[in-house]
């Protein structure tokens, strides 16, 4: 049986590490910055204005921290109002990207498309999405009960009711499978 | 006893804590039904179909609604902390939560006061947390697939979405993915990698390969690690070492998944009802 460390850490690691689910919000100028300020405060996160980390190169020189896991959400509530982020970046390492790597699995009469840990089947003669698998925020299992067995242009996207990166994934693969369902 | 902390997707779910009880392919927790389709509620639902065939306790359920808000996620966070403390779980399986590290250390907190301090056990958005927050290695069981064994092998990536492109093209290659995510402390004592093969490894080396029955369908089919997740949580409670707990849930839910003959439509409660009779049949072969 594992021994727990937890009370053996240091201050330091566990201060790091207490950040690693949040994220920066970049902006092109203090004036978004102050807007999107309000209006995230408003729908009630949990968010803060500070300085930029030296590897954010865009943007002004104030950034938004927020809680990473809801990317997906506080974007799309941003796109909304007209104030779309430069970057959203993760605390621990800002230069990190958004996975950009599919991959496809062929089943004959289904097509399985995976991006990052998220996972979309459809049944390619009638389009209607018949499985979602992977992921592990409390939206995924949301997400599936909204989307199985719809059509995929008449199931309601993750954008629009997903909030976490698990969702932003399943977005992911939800694009590709609907690109490579129009091209065949 | 196993414990299950979890999240259901309905918004308006109120916190439950009580043992769950399988009737007509639903489960009740307070008197209160939940169904069975994907999530905590399927590994609810493998972890009791295992505990009844073996004559134990049914699993006992925290549970709260959650649709990726984190509310719900919260809620049972703070019950947690509140009444943990007062519980002798043999086994505690934590899975679909909201990862929030500041109250994962809290629940850690609590936790490393219990005596006998219980077997732990993370997948899905508690297994991010775990990594994320640098507390894997206080974990004795991690069950991810290949895609979230990358997510542990990157040392920098706080969740599968930001997984490095290099380390992704490596899911071919599992047996450097798992000395990876060991070599960084990012690994539990024990780790059920699922997948076209499952493996069964600890930072002494590999455990167990299981890769029979083969359904390429189930990789499509959600709620499949749900399901693995529940059967070797109520193994380990049933006082099975997590080795050999581990090997064994993965010939029952590849053959559970074989009975239920899956195609890529199938839906996760037509292989949860295959579990007792999978479970009799790799029981006897062992």
């Amino acid at each position: 049986m594992a021994m727990l460390g937890f009370l053996r850490k240091n201050r330091q690691d566990i201060s790091r590490n207490v950040n690693a689910d949040h994220g920066f919000l970049v902006f092109e100028n203090t004036g978004e910055v102050i807007q999107a300020e309000n209006l995230l405060k408003k729908n009630g996160w949990n968010i803060r204005v500070m300085g930029p980390p030296p590897e954010v190169r865009k943007g002004c020189d104030l950034v938004i921290e927020f809680p990473l896991i809801e990317e997906l959400k506080i974007i799309k509530v941003l796109q909304d109002a007209g104030i779309p982020p430069l970057q959203a970046v993760p605390v621990t390492d800002p230069l990190l990207q958004p996975v950009d790597l599919f991959s496809a699995k062929d089943f004959g009469r289904y097509l399985m498309v995976k991006a990052a840990n998220m996972k979309l089947t459809v049944d390619k003669g009638s389009l209607v999405i018949v499985n979602v698998s992977g992921g592990g925020c409390p939206d995924v299992p949301y997400l599936a009960w909204q989307m199985v067995g719809r059509h995929l242009n008449e199931a309601p996207s993750p954008r629009e009711i997903g909030h976490t990166l698990c969702g932003y994934a399943l977005q992911l693969a939800y694009e590709e499978v609907k690109k490579r369902c129009s091209q065949s | 006893m196993l414990a299950v902390v979890g999240t259901v997707p309905e918004h308006d779910f109120p916190l439950l804590a009580g043992k769950a009880v399988l009737e007509n392919g639903n489960i009740y927790i307070q008197g209160k039904k939940t169904e069975i389709n994907r999530g905590t509620p399927a590994l609810i639902a493998a972890a009791a179909k295992v505990a009844e065939s073996l004559g134990m306790e049914a699993p006992f359920a925290y549970l709260a609604g959650d649709i990726g808000r984190g509310d719900g996620s919260k809620m049972l966070y703070q019950y947690l902390v509140d009444h943990l403390g007062r519980t002798n779980f043999h086994t505690i399986a934590f899975h679909y939560l909201q990862p929030l590290v500041e109250w994962h250390y809290r629940i850690l907190e609590v936790i490393e006061k219990l005596t006998p301090r219980p077997v732990l056990i993370a997948d899905a958005g508690s297994m991010y947390m775990a990594k994320m927050g640098g507390q894997a290695e206080d974990y004795d069981l991690f069950t991810p697939d290949i895609g979230e064994l990358a997510f542990l092998a990157d040392e920098v990536a706080p969740h599968p979405f930001y997984t490095r492109g290099f380390i992704l093209h490596e899911e071919n290659k599992v047996p450097d993915l798992i000395a990876r995510a060991y070599a960084n402390k990012n690994a539990s004592q024990y780790l059920l990698v699922k997948g076209s093969k499952d493996y069964i490894v600890s930072k002494e080396g590999v455990h167990g390969i299981v890769d029979n029955p083969v359904e390429e369908s189930m990789e499509a089919i959600g709620g499949t690690g749900d399901t693995l997740t529940g059967i070797v949580a109520a193994l380990i409670a049933s006082e099975m070492s997590i080795h050999e707990a581990a090997v064994l849930a993965a010939r029952i839910n590849r053959l559970a998944g074989s009975y239920a003959h899956p195609t890529p439509e199938t839906q996760v409660m037509e292989i949860i009802r295959h579990i007792p009779e999978a479970l009799k049949v790799c029981m006897v072969d062992q």
